[in-house]
């Protein structure tokens, strides 16, 4: 850590945090750190504070800090000691710029990937003291503007889109339709009580990609199981308010797909391709609730795949063609070790596997993740700068034949795009789903 | 004392009322069956030809034809809904007949006790409302979510949009764009959120969760919110018999039951809500985590000691209020808990307990090993079905009405309705 920072920070652009700094007082701010330090963390964010070494071995987890030439002050223990242990340190006797940049800092150059924890000597988990942060920030009321404006959805629809009631509904019965033009006795089952399954996705799904409710209302019926979806709130299973810090929405949102999933009284929930949702229902928002584990089992959609493929529910008439490499979301690989399973569905669907390296649980973030994508055009381009290493990789894939990059995560996709476009590499992103309804027999 | 259950057929025996595999010869497209209260209809939406539905009750097929019918539900009294659709314009059929005003769209079927009278949520030119008996509110809104109805059916209440605000517009949303809309008229007061509405048993009175900044929580009673404030609160209650209004809110301490803007339980759970009144009003209970992921059920603020790992739910009082049932969830298996005693099976899914008249069994709709069936205190009865529907018991509380749907002797699926005599079950 002897290296020089080079770091040169762009003033901040975001209406949000602007205007909600601008209402601070150096008493609101020490008031605010105090009760959230002493109130709401613990032995763990002590000892993580009094633990780190200054080691350094952080650094080259991070794909921010690689992709700035190593600049220490990209690192995560870097982004650390310019939030939250300054805060732990002074005891909160700092002042509306210092929260400022530690918003930046917090909410758009750290994923939450927590690639860095497994590269600490201590385990450190950076990932927490970043939240730790947002969540100051978010009782501080300096939150980014976009990612407030969809936490606020979430609050008022229970989903992060806007979505209203009936255009919910009326989306799937779009989709079905659309779809009864292929299958003609395709259904999508709305509100069916007592299914085995109840499929839930979120929310850019019905406002942007309904095209994966028609692909995913295939699989399933071609799969023959027992499905249904909710035509109430409660079916976005994602989860801004998780990244926001608003902990309380976060719970309130994971309580409304959990009891809509028990009002159903189906024996799982399958989810969609999206990697944060899944942290949201199986590790988060769920003990916020006091739930150990989700009441309903929760699998992701990369296990559901590989479930009805193995059992040979769905056939593959024609495996894709051309070479694709596999992008392994954090959330589902680090937070939940699919990375095998991904790789199987993949080998059972397509072609030719070219691997990225690192891969499996020492993949590079997409630096969408972690609602870094969610905080908007202000951050575009910092995200997409700082993960230049990222797009090396696909650089590399691609110059050994890979043309398309599978991505089992909505937030992957936003961010691998945009790489892809900024970088010229000319690649394309699909889902899984993508994939294997291009690829499966499909029945009359 | 007119009871609608003392005229249904309590004769013990099975009888099967339609023969599902016929309608799936007459039909291309049979969606789920779903039964009346008293057994004796069974009914699905079917394609009657190609681009159009109807409902199939029994032998017939409703004269209507529909682009499309969704959400059959049967009321109470034995009348069948269905939100339906053609040309584009949704409403409401009852037993095939139409209401007669027509909407942009229409949903969320609600029901009075007595099946008398029907609400649903409707949107016409983008603008929100209630309909009751098909008639919509006068007043119309930019949003309108969480539709909540009296027990007679004649009330509606719903969370509304109150101000607009641009996208992204986070300022304007945070000086409070929501309220409640109690039978089209809304507070005086907006708030940040509002959630959960809920109406007293006569609808004269509304209730809702509401977020008055992004940081406090309180209830608010007919638009006026308590005093207190709190980090977090969950849905507010009437009490049934005095009108008192209870909510589980977080407190430093944990989550606890408030009355009226007071500490209600001296105890505090890891979580707490779900709460339900006894039929008396005398007593309440609440699902609680004692500790952190066991769960249980409270009440009057003290835990039963028996706890589950995955969740409790279906909190039901019996009929006197001197018991409490509730499903609880553990390692998976599902089971009945009655008064804090779990029953002694366990069961792959468990549907909601349903007391006996006298408060002395408990019956649940269960599955295991894939089969669906009714449990009586634990004890399966002997028959099985593909699907089965919540069990009545009859007024004496000596049989119980099992309606389902059974492979019949001919490999093919057919709805019965059987009455299982309690004596001969139970011993």
């Amino acid at each position: 850590m002897s290296q020089v920072a080079l770091k040169k920070e762009t003033p901040v652009s975001d209406d949000g945090m602007l205007k909600g700094a601008a209402k601070l007082t150096p008493e609101k701010i020490r008031e605010t750190v105090r009760k959230v330090l002493d109130g709401e963390t613990g032995a763990r964010l002590k000892t993580y504070a009094a633990m780190c070494a200054r080691c350094g071995m952080c650094s080259d987890a991070c794909h921010f800090c690689l992709s700035h030439d190593r600049d220490p002050a990209w690192s995560p223990a870097g982004k650390v000691k310019r939030t939250i242990w300054e805060l732990v340190r002074t005891g909160g006797k700092v002042d509306a710029e210092f929260i400022l940049d530690a918003c930046r800092i917090a909410h758009t150059e750290c994923n939450l990937c927590k690639r860095c924890a497994m590269y600490c000597p201590f385990g450190i988990d950076v990932a927490y003291m970043m939240l730790v942060m947002r969540r100051i920030c978010h009782k501080l009321g300096v939150t980014p503007q976009y990612i407030q404006d969809t936490a606020h959805s979430h609050s008022a629809t229970m989903n992060q889109m806007w979505v209203k009631e009936d255009e919910w509904i009326d989306s799937l019965q779009w989709q079905e339709d659309e779809a009864r033009e292929e299958m003609p006795n395709l259904r999508i089952p709305i509100e069916k009580e007592g299914a085995d399954i109840m499929y839930s996705v979120i929310g850019p799904e019905p406002k942007f990609r309904a095209q994966l409710i028609y692909q995913a209302a295939v699989i399933l019926n071609a799969s023959g199981v027992d499905w249904t979806m909710p035509g109430t709130p409660g079916w976005d299973n994602s989860d801004m308010c998780m990244y926001t810090g608003d902990n309380e929405m976060m719970g309130r949102l994971k309580r409304a797909h959990f009891d809509t999933a028990v009002r159903l009284r189906v024996s799982r929930i399958v989810m969609g391709e999206c990697g944060h949702a899944f942290r949201s229902v199986h590790d988060m928002g769920n003990r916020w609730l006091g739930y150990r584990q989700p009441p309903v089992p929760v699998i992701h959609a990369v296990e559901f795949y590989h479930e009805i493929l193995k059992q040979g529910r769905i056939k593959i008439a024609k495996k894709f063609e051309g070479p694709v490499t596999l992008h392994d979301p954090c959330n589902i690989v680090r937070g939940h070790g699919l990375h095998e399973m991904a790789r199987e569905v993949v080998r059972l669907t397509c072609d030719e596997l070219i691997e990225m390296h690192p891969n499996r649980e020492h993949n590079y973030c997409c630096s969408a993740g972690g609602g870094v994508i969610n905080c908007g055009p202000p951050f575009k381009t910092s995200r997409v700068v700082g993960n230049r290493v990222k797009a090396e990789q696909l650089f590399a894939a691609k110059a050994r034949g890979a043309k398309t990059v599978v991505a089992p995560c909505h937030n992957c996709h936003g961010g691998l795009e945009d790489i892809i476009h900024h970088y010229g590499l000319g690649m394309d992103v699909k889902f899984l789903g993508d994939i294997i309804y291009s690829c499966m027999e499909k029945p009359e | 004392m007119y009871c609608e259950k003392d005229h249904w057929d309590w004769e013990p025996g099975a009888r099967e009322v339609a023969d599902i595999d016929s309608w799936k010869s007459e039909h291309s497209y049979v969606e789920e069956v779903y039964a009346s209260p008293d057994g004796e209809k069974a009914a699905a939406v079917v394609k009657t030809e190609e681009g159009e539905f109807s409902l199939r009750v029994n032998d017939a097929t409703w004269e209507p034809s529909f682009d499309r019918a969704w959400y059959p539900r049967f009321a109470p009294d034995g009348r069948l809904t269905a939100l339906v659709s053609s040309g584009g314009e949704w409403t409401l059929a009852i037993d095939g007949v139409l209401w007669e005003n027509g909407f942009d769209f229409a949903w969320d079927t609600r029901l009075g006790a007595d099946g008398a009278h029907a609400v649903v949520a409707v949107q016409r030119g983008g603008r929100y409302a209630a309909a009751v008996d098909g008639e919509a509110w006068e007043d119309d809104f930019a949003d309108f979510t969480g539709l909540a109805v009296s027990e007679d059916g004649l009330h509606a209440a719903a969370v509304v949009q109150t101000k607009p605000f641009g996208q992204a517009d986070i300022e304007t949303f945070q000086q409070g764009c929501y309220s409640v809309a109690v039978d089209g008229k809304v507070w005086d007061r907006s708030f940040v959120n509002a959630w959960n509405p809920a109406l007293s048993p006569d609808g004269v009175r509304s209730a809702a969760t509401v977020r008055t900044s992004l940081y406090d929580y309180s209830i608010a009673v007919d638009g006026e919110p308590w005093k207190a404030s709190f980090p977090c609160a969950w849905e507010p209650r009437f009490n049934p018999k005095d009108g008192s209004v209870w909510a589980p809110v977080k407190t430093p301490g944990g989550w606890t039951l408030f009355r009226d803007g007071e500490r209600a339980w001296k105890k505090d759970f890891v979580e707490l809500w779900r709460h339900s009144f006894s039929p008396d009003g005398k007593r309440v209970a609440a699902v609680v985590a004692k500790t952190f992921g066991r769960w249980t059920v409270a009440v009057d603020g003290k835990p039963w000691s028996a706890t589950f790992g995955d969740m409790v739910t279906d909190l039901a009082w019996s009929p006197d209020g001197a018991r409490a049932a509730a499903t609880g969830k553990d390692k998976g298996r599902w089971t009945i808990v009655v008064d804090g005693k779990p029953w002694p099976a366990s069961f792959d899914r468990v549907w909601p307990p349903v007391w006996s008249p006298d408060g002395r069994h408990t019956a649940a709709r269960v599955k295991k090993n894939g089969s669906e069936t009714v449990a009586v205190d634990g004890r399966l009865i002997s028959e099985s079905f593909v699907k089965v529907f919540t069990p009545s018991w009859s007024p004496d509380g000596t049989k119980l009405l099992v309606r389902g749907v059974r492979t019949a002797a001919s490999a093919g699926r057919a709805y019965v309705r059987s009455v299982v005599s309690l004596s001969e079950f139970l011993g």
